[in-house]
């Protein structure tokens, strides 16, 4: 990978995405990643019938739980309690640090091991705590391997797939003591276990993040293959699993359908190694499994993606990935580019409601809406909408039509210049005269256009009027009949 | 104080919640109706699991009531595991003690905080009951309690399952149902497809990520033959 990385600001999106099309390597990394990624799904879902079934299925379970989200919220809290899992509530990263924080002090952790978990990426908890003197050691292999580099994941899958193996090979003999140079990926991943074995066997406090949240029996779904989550989750003395209020189920029955399509739809793998159904803290007699289990649920902005009907649908997200191994835009910029947690189509629709629709304003258009991510979303999320509602809002500063409320950042990409242009047109095509009086300048002085056109020249050819308008064309035209070999005419 | 900022958060994302659009009322989703709707699949259980199971490298041994315990006492024998932890009072425990050397099998008898530099370090394999199976995906329901506890299927390198295929279930809706786990559930329910593994770097997939590198199921034929 070049020298210069994409910065992780939304908006330095087009900088950035600059740098990773100029990058020969990454491209290659994720273009390969992606065409294999999108061919193991495409394997698991042979007829496109049987496809659709399951998916509406799960689109079913999902909106039926968002319509149901303050109960189901309500009675999985209760149900939590009574096994013995004490549940928080953070509105925005700020708590939820705070409340890792505090747990931290009270257990005098100075260690803690965590699984997988986009949420704590989302609130940067891997730094926030390191400002307290606490080491939270990521133990997925790719984010193991990113935190060593000091990088971000560019995949919510695979986080590291822009790292090649002399990469990894690299990073772990700079950074692993003793570990030497070895390019051989089983050695590697032997090299990356014993590293993080002792980090399990001493770590006070294990980290997770959370699948599926099951309202009816009070569980926390986790589903991975590696083990990590599992061993972080059990391990340790003290479990913190930190979500979105997005992520709980009515019922216990409706995992198994929602697994299916995560896993196939993920990695194209009919399941993972491990699912992993955890329901409340050690009891009596047990002789492992943490002693205090604790339940994170973060708003960050999802319940302003709840608000409206009309963007509702970002929250049936089970965060699969599919949508961004098949979007063309995500395949040739690459994950860091977006400079958010969440790249992607996901990362374009989701990231307005937590951060805000101004400094996010370029992601709903890094895309060609070939329609691609809203035809694999295995819960039948209508992205490209998403993307087109989001884009109207971010160019109007009031709420548009069918729209209640102004959204964080409303209008965030609204240019006066831009502005003006459209009222210019509108003045233009509204009035013939001065409709004619301009068409006919602009084709006289077609010549004194600039060669150079900031914006559009870079990739394109410049913009230059025809010499004549369609109408003085078909003026001269008219007397003649139109010659039967004429160009024109529609292919019989 | 950190209680007082929790229940305030909650009180505001309530708020927020409510003052939403009022949601359009679902139907409960069908989700019987539509594992009911799917096309039978051939074969049996048991034949459909060993392969899917071995689809996911783990090693299955067919045997029978009768042929179990030798098969495994053959398997520690062959692997010179020198230290296999089991759990005490399990439906295979007296088994186990019967057929194993009684240098080479131990119990989980300790809790995990004093247990663990043994369980980290010294443990050759844990040998542990299954709940059943699913045919469809070749998974192992496990259900650890106070006699086998979580991390005997988790920190040894091996893991050792003994499935009877009376228990399989056909999918994971089907076992939920039919062993009723929404009524009862443990601590820890877990479904275990082959040993654990990563493709995180290059997507080259490599076996013994975190969890086992290896796991062998005995998988003991005593369904009643159709
Ligand atoms: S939006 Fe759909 S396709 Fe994209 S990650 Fe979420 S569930 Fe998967």
């Amino acid at each position: 990978m070049s020298a210069v990385r994409p910065v992780a600001d939304p908006l330095a999106f087009k900088d950035n995405a600059r740098i990773v099309v100029a990058d020969p390597v990454l491209r290659r990394s994720f273009r390969g990643a992606m065409d294999f990624l999108t061919d193991k799904r495409a394997a698991q879902f042979p007829d496109v019938a049987g496809f659709n079934r399951l998916r509406a299925l799960g689109e079913s379970i999902r909106q039926y739980a968002l319509a149901n989200l303050p109960q189901l919220l309500g009675q999985l809290e209760e149900r939590l309690a009574e096994r013995g899992v004490h549940v928080h509530w953070a509105e925005n990263a700020e708590d939820a640090n705070r409340l890792f924080l505090e747990i931290a002090q009270r257990h005098d952790a100075k260690l803690m091991v965590k699984g997988k978990s986009m949420v704590s990426e989302e609130i940067e908890l891997n730094h926030r705590m390191a400002e307290h003197g606490i080491d939270c050691v990521e133990t997925d292999m790719g984010e193991y391997i990113l935190q060593l580099d000091h990088d971000r994941p560019s995949h919510i899958i695979m986080p590291a797939i822009h790292k090649t193996k002399e990469d990894v090979a690299r990073i772990f003999a700079e950074h692993i003591p003793g570990a030497g140079y070895t390019e051989d990926v089983n050695e590697l991943i032997a090299i990356g276990r014993r590293a993080l074995r002792d980090k399990f066997a001493t770590a006070k406090i294990g980290v997770s993040g959370v699948n599926f949240l099951v309202a009816e029996t009070g569980s926390i779904v986790l589903v991975e293959n590696e083990g990590n989550g599992r061993l972080s989750t059990t391990v340790p003395d003290v479990h913190i699993a930190i979500t979105g209020i997005e992520k709980v189920i009515a019922k216990l029955e409706h995992v198994a359908p929602l697994f299916t399509l995560l896993t196939r739809s993920a990695t194209g793998q009919a399941v993972t190694t491990y699912l992993n159904v955890i329901s409340g803290p050690r009891r009596e007699g047990e002789k492992d499994g943490p002693r205090e289990q604790h339940l994170i649920l973060l708003d960050n902005g999802r319940t302003q993606a709840y608000r409206e009907e009309r963007f509702r649908a970002t929250l049936q997200c089970i965060r699969c990935g599919a949508c961004m191994n098949h979007c063309p835009v995500y395949a040739r910029v690459g994950g860091l580019s977006y400079g958010t947690t969440y790249p992607g189509p996901i990362g374009a629709i989701i990231s307005p409601h937590l951060m805000n629709l101004e400094s996010t304003r370029d992601l709903p258009t890094a895309s060609s809406l070939c329609g691609a991510c809203g035809e694999v979303c295995p819960v039948g999320i209508p992205i490209p909408d998403l993307l087109m509602r989001l884009r109207e809002a971010a160019r109007h500063d009031e709420p548009v039509a069918q729209q209640r409320k102004a959204l964080k950042g409303q209008g965030g990409a609204r240019r006066m210049l831009e502005v003006a242009a459209w009222k210019g047109w509108r003045l233009v095509y509204a009035n013939s005269r001065i409709y004619r009086l301009v068409t006919w300048l602009a084709t006289r002085c077609r010549r004194l256009l600039p060669g150079r056109q900031a914006g559009w020249t870079g990739t394109r050819v410049a913009l230059r009027p025809a010499p004549r308008s369609l109408r003085e064309r078909l003026a001269q035209r008219r007397p003649t009949p139109i010659p039967m070999d004429d160009t024109s005419k529609p292919a019989a | 104080m950190s209680a007082q900022a929790s229940q305030r958060a909650r009180s505001a994302i309530f708020a927020r919640l409510r003052d939403a659009d009022a949601p359009v009322p679902h139907a409960v989703p069908d989700v019987q109706g539509y594992y009911d709707g799917l096309p039978a699949t051939p074969g049996d259980d048991a034949t459909r699991f060993a392969e899917r199971a071995r689809g996911w490298q783990a090693e299955v041994i067919e045997t029978t009531p009768e042929g179990w315990p030798a098969a495994l006492a053959a398997l520690v024998s062959e692997r010179r595991l020198r230290r296999v932890l089991a759990g005490r009072d399990t439906a295979i425990a007296d088994t186990l003690a019967a057929v194993l050397p009684s240098m080479d099998l131990h119990w989980y008898d300790e809790s995990l905080e004093t247990f663990k530099p043994t369980l980290f370090n010294e443990v050759d394999a844990g040998i542990t009951t299954t709940l059943g199976g699913i045919a469809e995906t070749g998974s192992l329901i496990l259900w650890p309690d106070v006699r086998e506890p979580r991390t005997l299927s988790l920190v040894p390198p091996l893991h050792i399952a003994i499935l009877r295929a009376s228990t399989l279930q056909p999918t994971l809706h089907a076992a939920m149902h039919a062993q009723g786990w929404a009524a009862a559930m443990p601590t820890n329910v877990l479904l275990v497809t082959g040993p654990s593994k990563t493709a995180d770097i290059q997507r080259l997939l490599v076996y013994g990520a975190h969890g086992p590198k290896q796991l062998v199921i005995l998988l003991v034929r005593d369904e009643a033959m159709p």
